[in-house]
């Protein structure tokens, strides 16, 4: 990627000025191949992501192995689409989501991320500048994940064929020799931490669709774990499970990791780090903040000898300041995710079961 | 959190198991068979599992889950009613979120919202008023059920539209009433209870004067009881410390939030709206008298029944499906044939399966004791090791 960006100093793309859009709104014939398409590609997503490989404006991006290879041994791949509503919330937009939730499923292996893809799907009727804000939270989160968008594609589908804007991200990272990162890989006695407070990017959107009256200071957490993941594997490179806690929260990834390793883990409720805020939301809506979406939040197993110099890592570094102990790996029971209440009962903490929905009293 | 944390306090928590076990020992109990305490409201339910209450109380006293989850006790053709208003073509079908799931015996609401009817959750009946006042070339209908909770607020609703003379807003009413149901419970002659939890918010609408005759005429004692965590131990300490002391009366553990009179201008807009019906269908338990309600003649125009030609589809529970004893306890719900096999949270064949509140639900997500006694404890030092 350096490559990528050194070059871009000496060897400028366009022979003619880029193209300016001149409406106000998205219409078909942004999408349609013609003049406003290139248009609309110029001005709002080469303006915002500009680089040599991006601004050749091929049907592919061309990457070199040498480049790759520097990294390490093992290419990561990964995609995810973004279909959030609203666009903009406290804390975020669909942009800022759509680099770092790709990021953040690459550097979750290990991966040092290095090239994005960006594939969009707007309604007709989105306001251009709308478009410009989100494509220049992108190049932000880029920015700051040290990744550059080398391809994409743009398509406009008519009113209603889908919900004002629609972001696909593809992303591809390299990984060290000797990182060994899976989510079957947890042993008994492994630590488990996360790395901030639960719950903050569902409880956001909640409260952003204001369908509920609610009036509460939560922003999302959505934001780039690279930096936050590189610090904890030069703590120690031998973590043995790692994932960011997206849809189905902190949750649905211990039980994944029970699963995949066939092992017991047990949490404690009152190590959950969780803002008042959120418990409040949680409280009055009868949701369950172990099963809300974050999207900059990771779980970690660690083994126990590591776990100290984990967490000391994660707690200097800005994305983890909040890190926190919440549980460890037993041998049994198998498969399953239990945890002491904060009350001193025991519960199971399953797999949710299609949406959470509110009680009624 | 304030206000809340004061009723979790794991110390308290502490201290009321211990004095349980100290009471249980003076209780006189028939052979070997534990002292069942039946929780009737479904939130109790969930608080019981949430905090894994159970486990922190001696083997000779258990909770049996009672039937105050009202969408657990929906019978299917009810559901099968509110998925043909669903899916006219004129309706907006608003209801609150945990009926959603219920199936039916076609579909669930929300497989029939998946299949293009326009169904909306909404948190009041007064959200669907408004969506009715905004939508005024739709029909808004507004799915009502629960018991006296959830009663005085729809009643508001219905008296709200007739003042602001809203024409496109009617009620589905499946609203029912927790005496009747109570009483049909204690004359079931397979039911073995020692003492109930009341139901906290039915409760702060009908006061704590309702109940007397489960005191008086079956000699059990109640004591009704709030929601959070050591609401419930310090109420099933209560009925204990009544069963001890060879006692039967109407305690009120939830004195901070019921009145013993109820709330007088809630039971008026309840009365001024709604009448008992004849019998209302129970899931599980049949038809039960006077145990549900209708719109009154004087709000006719808001009753989706009168309205819409509601098909009042009568479907009989699935054969293999145990709710009814479940709901009695007179089995737990692990007793039931298709317990976690043909019924799970993702297939719910019985209603108990769907709800948060419903004792199939909470045992399969939070339950499935047995397994959490075995979890060997967390070592102090593993958990604490890395906290710097």
């Amino acid at each position: 990627m350096s490559d990528v960006r050194e070059r871009s100093a000496v060897q400028s793309c366009a022979a003619r000025p880029a193209a300016r859009v001149r409406d106000s709104h998205i219409n078909l014939s942004h999408g349609s191949g013609g003049k406003a398409m290139r248009a609309l590609i110029e001005d709002v997503f080469l303006g915002a992501f500009g680089n040599p490989v991006l601004n050749a404006l091929e049907d592919q991006a061309l990457l070199p192995l040498a480049v790759l290879a520097r990294h390490g041994d093992r290419l990561a791949f990964t995609t995810d689409s973004y279909v959030v509503d609203p666009l903009f919330f406290p804390g975020g937009d669909i942009g800022t989501l759509a680099v770092s939730g790709t990021v953040n499923d690459l550097v979750v292996s290990g991966a040092k991320p290095l090239f994005l893809s960006c594939s969009v799907v707007i309604e007709e009727g989105l306001p251009v500048e709308l478009l410009r804000r989100v494509a220049a939270s992108m190049r932000m989160t880029a920015e700051r994940a040290g990744v550059a968008v080398v391809t994409g594609d743009t398509k406009v589908v008519e009113k209603g064929a889908a919900d004002k804007l629609f972001i696909n991200t593809c992303g591809i990272g390299v990984v060290q020799p000797g990182i060994a990162i899976a989510a079957g890989n947890a042993r008994p006695g492994d630590v488990v931490i996360v790395s901030g407070a639960l719950g903050d990017h569902g409880t956001a959107i909640l409260i952003a669709r204001n369908q509920l009256a609610l009036e509460a200071e939560v922003a999302s957490d959505c934001q780039p774990l690279d930096g936050l993941v590189a610090a904890m594997l030069a703590a120690c490179p031998g973590i043995h499970c790692l994932r960011d806690a997206t849809r189905g929260g902190v949750a649905t990834v211990l039980n994944e990791f029970a699963q995949s390793s066939q092992v017991g883990i047990r949490i404690r409720e009152r190590d959950l780090p969780i803002r008042e805020e959120v418990k409040g939301a949680c409280e009055l809506l009868g949701l369950d903040p172990l099963f809300l979406a974050n999207e900059g939040k990771l779980v970690a197993m660690v083994p126990p000898n590591d776990a100290v110099r984990v967490l000391a890592a994660m707690r200097a570094h800005p994305a983890g300041a909040a890190a926190a102990v919440i549980g460890a790996v037993t041998d049994q029971p198998a498969g399953m995710v239990t945890m002491q209440t904060g009350f001193g009962g025991e519960r199971i903490v399953d797999m949710l079961v299609g949406e959470q929905l509110p009680r009624i009293c | 959190m304030k206000y809340v944390d004061e009723y979790r306090d794991p110390e308290k928590a502490k201290a009321l198991a211990g004095d349980i076990r100290r009471l249980v020992g003076r209780i006189p109990r028939a052979g070997q068979r534990p002292l069942q305490i039946m929780e009737v409201c479904g939130g109790h339910t969930h608080t019981i599992f949430r905090y894994g209450i159970q486990q922190m109380l001696p083997d000779e006293v258990e909770f049996v889950h009672g039937p105050g989850c009202p969408v657990c006790v929906l019978p299917m053709g009810r559901v099968d009613d509110c998925v043909s208003l669903a899916e006219r073509p004129e309706v907006i079908f608003t209801t609150f979120g945990d009926a959603m799931r219920v199936p039916g015996s076609r579909k669930s609401l929300l497989k029939a919202k998946a299949d293009g009817a326009d169904v909306r959750m909404v948190y009041s009946p007064l959200d669907a008023l408004t969506l009715a006042r905004n939508h005024p070339d739709r029909e808004v209908i507004f799915f009502g059920l629960g018991f006296e909770t959830t009663m005085p607020s729809t009643a508001m609703t219905l008296i709200q539209a007739r003042a602001q003379g809203v024409r496109n807003f009617s009620l589905f009413c499946n609203h029912i009433t927790i005496i009747p149901t109570i009483k049909a419970m204690l004359d079931s002659p397979d039911l073995k209870l020692d003492g109930f939890l009341g139901p906290g918010h039915v409760s702060m609408v009908i006061g704590t004067r309702p109940y007397a005759f489960i005191a008086r005429h079956y000699g059990k004692p109640i004591t009704i009881a709030g929601f959070e965590p050591l609401d419930v131990l310090q109420s099933m300490w209560m009925v204990l410390k009544q069963l001890a002391e060879g006692r039967c009366e109407v305690e009120n553990q939830y004195g901070r939030i019921v009145p013993e009179a109820g709330n007088q201008r809630a039971l008026a807009a309840v009365r001024d709206v709604f009448e008992l019906r004849e019998f209302f269908e129970w899931r599980g338990l049949g038809s039960i008298d006077h145990s549900g309600v209708r719109i009154r003649a004087g709000y006719a125009e808001f009753d989706a029944e009168r309205r819409f030609s509601v098909p009042n589809i009568k479907i009989a529970d699935p054969k293999s499906c145990q709710c009814g004893e479940v709901l009695k306890g007179v089995i737990k719900p692990r007793e039931c044939k298709v317990f976690g096999t043909a019924c799970t949270p993702e297939t719910p064949l019985g209603s108990l399966m769907v709800s948060t509140e419903g004792a199939c639900a909470a045992y399969y997500n939070y339950g499935r004791v047995e397994s959490v006694a075995r979890t060997p404890a967390l070592p102090q030092d593993a958990a604490a090791g890395g906290r710097a």
